[in-house]
């Protein structure tokens, strides 16, 4: 400040043409208007439209009752329950999806992405080559593939295939046992919180005890440790239920125990499969922005390899991988509407036979794009978080 | 004047565009006169079903429903030939009519009221009295839909075949788990890959499907329970009574000439003959056309081209065709079925 020690400028309001605060104003103004009118004359015009041909339009058809079945579902559903809960069914089905598939994706891609930095030549050309061949493979081609593979190479159902004892594998899908819900398993619960709570009280310790005296203690596997051995706890505590659901086989089917169908396999593995492609590359950028000294700075100051990757490499180049990393977790949840082609029952599928049915279209289209949206940007606020913790933080 | 003009500005740009969104687009012209001056008929039909609407290599289509549209531009534009043919998905069919990218849409759709009171269309009339039925592998030794319990079904969603499944199910019992899939070819194919132990579409699909797609046919039986009922009929826009008149009555026709002995091949001789309700048809009466917009002879050039409906069922579905289908349901009123035209006077 130039004018002196006056602690707020006086505040002068120019109402001329002149001011530029006054023209930004009315430019604001204007573009958001032009916005407003254009949203409002589209949905006039539509509604109009759809009312002059004597097309119905609105949501009302959601407390409906739905009338058809769904072939998975994570949660209970019945024909009889409305449409919004089918929709549910799809919206669970599609997240089902994308939470297992960004993670085998994450895994695969970091340990693929690592491998082509890797000095063996056979392990580096192995990666270079998956990355290569899955990165520039259409999705939609790939999960056609693997939908066809699985349903070519498995055997039909009443020859299904018992690799264990109560497991069953063949073109219906992998069944396998569950365990049947027993009120003890509340305790198991319990026991794993309680566990979750002591390892970080025990990491906190930890980290103390090497602030106070320099002594570094090991954190990940006392913590897995004591996360167990309270899971089991509560177990033993509950009087140790085993009670099993084993899936049956009968002539036609197999009925009971808990089922993946060749859907959902070859969804999740094709846009896992897919999508690791690119996080490969997106880790291998990311290690390699991390220049060579910082790796020679951190040898010579004695640290083991695992102790540079953890405390020297990692923490730069995840500032280099997060934000593409959070564009590939949202095209692999987007992509998961590719379902429709392989018969998998999610947001999508739903909301074509709904569609069908009760013929709003308008309304399922805004459904399935609402849905998207906030799906995304959830995902994309999580991992907005995440990088801002990984941020360098500026003192 | 800056501020001037700039207000002057906001005001005409808020004006324009405000007249801009009072301003409806008008309404499309009617589709007779619009079909006339583009000088062809635009159908919509299904992407391939052989028996109701398949193009062949050289692109011509035929079909039971193919049939309707080519019998339609031969009344109205009086050449069989001046049709613009769209193939449409089961998603599809319901838009690109309501949004007028088709005038008439013979897709093998089922007539349900759900479509004809909300959709904003008009069926014009059944062509085909049809029923959901299940196809098995023959080797499965099923041999009723009862025991179906607790197997994969294979559907193609956009049917009405996803509701009548699930009626069914609960009627029986059975627990029938659908695999839906978007296209027709996915679920077909997932079910001669054996991902299903069961397909189920109308009747008249099935036997299509078991003959076009499966490398035995004869492997494949379909149950004998029919589960629904499916009245396939075309459907036009709502609020062109003109057009839905002619599309009526042009079916109406094909049903009356078969009933009244006229054929493709005796049309012309017809033409002298002396009874009066032959003689309305073929417009050597009494002008109906007029009635309808059309001129006197429009029936006859729509029995010309492509024959009564006797003969079309024959041609595309019936015993001697590939399908092998009954003719059941499907027979003329007076020969044991419920095919009635209204008459013809």
């Amino acid at each position: 400040m130039v004018d002196g020690p006056s602690p707020k400028p006086p505040k002068r309001r120019s109402w001329s043409w002149r001011s530029r605060a006054f023209r930004g104003v009315v430019y604001q103004v204007l573009a958001v208007s032009v916005i407003a009118l254009v949203a409002w004359f589209l949905t006039s015009n539509t509604l109009t439209n759809l009312r002059v041909r004597g097309i119905q339009s609105g949501f009302d058809f959601l407390s409906q009752p739905a009338g058809f079945g769904i072939g998975e579902s994570v949660i209970e559903f019945d024909s009889s329950n409305p449409y919004w809960k089918a929709f549910l069914v799809g919206l669970t089905n599609t997240i089902r999806v994308a939470i297992i598939g960004i993670v085998i994706a994450t895994v695969l891609g970091t340990a693929i992405g690592i491998g082509r930095l890797s000095r063996n030549f056979l392990l580096r050309g192995v990666c270079t080559a998956y990355v290569e061949l899955f990165r520039n493979i259409p999705v939609l081609l790939q999960l056609l593939m693997w939908y066809l593979l699985l349903n070519e190479f498995l055997p039909p159902v009443f020859e299904a295939l018992n690799p264990a004892p109560g497991m069953y594998l063949s073109k219906g899908g992998f069944a396998f046992p569950v365990p049947v819900w027993a009120p003890g398993f509340g305790l198991m619960l319990a026991g794993a919180i309680a566990g979750v709570v002591l390892a970080y009280l025990y990491r906190r310790w930890a980290h103390a005890q090497f602030a106070l005296t320099g002594h570094a203690r090991p954190t990940f596997w006392p913590a897995l440790a004591i996360i167990v051995v309270c899971i089991a706890a509560g177990w033993f505590a509950a009087g140790t239920p085993t009670a099993l659901d084993m899936p049956q086989k009968t002539e036609f089917n197999v009925t009971g125990g808990g089922t993946v169908t060749p859907e959902f396999l070859a969804l999740t593995l094709g846009l896992a499969i897919y999508t690791a492609a690119f996080i490969a590359e997106i880790v291998r950028s990311g290690i390699q922005a991390v220049p060579w000294g910082q790796i020679e700075a951190a040898s010579s100051l004695g640290l083991t390899r695992n102790r540079q990757l953890k405390l020297v490499l990692l923490p730069q180049a995840l500032r280099v991988i997060i934000p593409p990393l959070t564009n590939q977790y949202l095209n692999l949840t987007k992509n998961s509407s590719l379902a429709v082609a392989i018969g998998y029952p999610d947001l999508v599928s739903i909301s074509n036979t709904t569609l069908n049915q009760t013929g709003r279209a308008v309304e399922c289209i805004t459904i399935i794009m609402a849905v998207y949206l906030t799906l995304s940007l959830s995902t994309a606020a999580l991992m907005n978080w995440y990088n801002a913790r990984a941020a360098i933080k500026e003192r | 004047m800056h501020q001037e003009s700039a207000v002057k500005w906001i005001a005409s740009a808020a004006a324009v565009l405000l007249t801009a969104a009072t301003s409806l687009p008008a309404h499309a012209g009617k589709t007779l006169e619009t079909m006339k001056q583009r000088g062809a008929l635009v159908c919509g039909v299904n992407v391939g079903l052989a028996g109701f609407s398949a193009a062949d290599s050289q692109g011509n289509w035929t079909g039971l429903d193919a049939d309707v549209c080519k019998a339609l531009a031969a009344a109205v534009l009086g050449d069989a030939a001046k049709v613009k043919w769209v193939p449409l998905t089961a998603q599809a069919r319901f838009t690109a009519l309501q949004s007028g990218e088709v005038d008439i849409l013979a897709r093998n759709t089922t007539w349900t009221l759900t479509r004809d009171a909300s959709l904003g269309l008009d069926f014009v009339g059944v062509t085909y009295y049809d029923g959901q039925g299940f196809m098995v592998p023959k080797k499965t030794k099923i041999t009723s839909a009862k025991s179906l319990k607790g197997i994969d079904v294979c559907v193609q969603s956009g049917t009405t075949t996803e509701k009548n499944l699930n009626d069914y199910n609960k009627a029986n019992d059975l627990r029938m788990k659908p695999v839906v899939f978007e296209a027709v070819e996915a679920s077909v194919k997932a079910f001669f890959s054996g991902r299903c132990q069961a397909y189920t579409t109308d009747a008249s699909g099935l036997a299509s499907i078991r003959n076009k797609e499966a490398t035995n046919p004869d492997d494949y039986v379909i149950l004998p329970e029919l589960i629904s009922k499916e009245p396939l009929a075309p459907a036009v826009r709502r609020g062109d009574d003109e057009w839905f008149a002619i599309a009526k009555w042009v079916i109406f026709a094909l049903i009356e000439a078969e009933e009244y002995g006229i054929t493709q091949a005796n049309v012309d001789k017809m033409k002298t003959s002396t009874d009066p309700v032959v003689q309305r048809i073929l417009g050597t009466g009494e002008d109906t056309g007029k009635l309808l917009g059309l001129d006197k002879d429009w029936a006859f050039r729509a029995i010309k081209a492509v024959g009564n409906y006797g003969e079309i069922f024959e041609r595309n579905v019936g015993p001697t065709s590939a399908l092998k289908l009954p003719r059941g349901l499907n027979n003329l009123w007076n020969k044991g079925g419920i095919m009635y035209a209204p008459p013809i006077r």
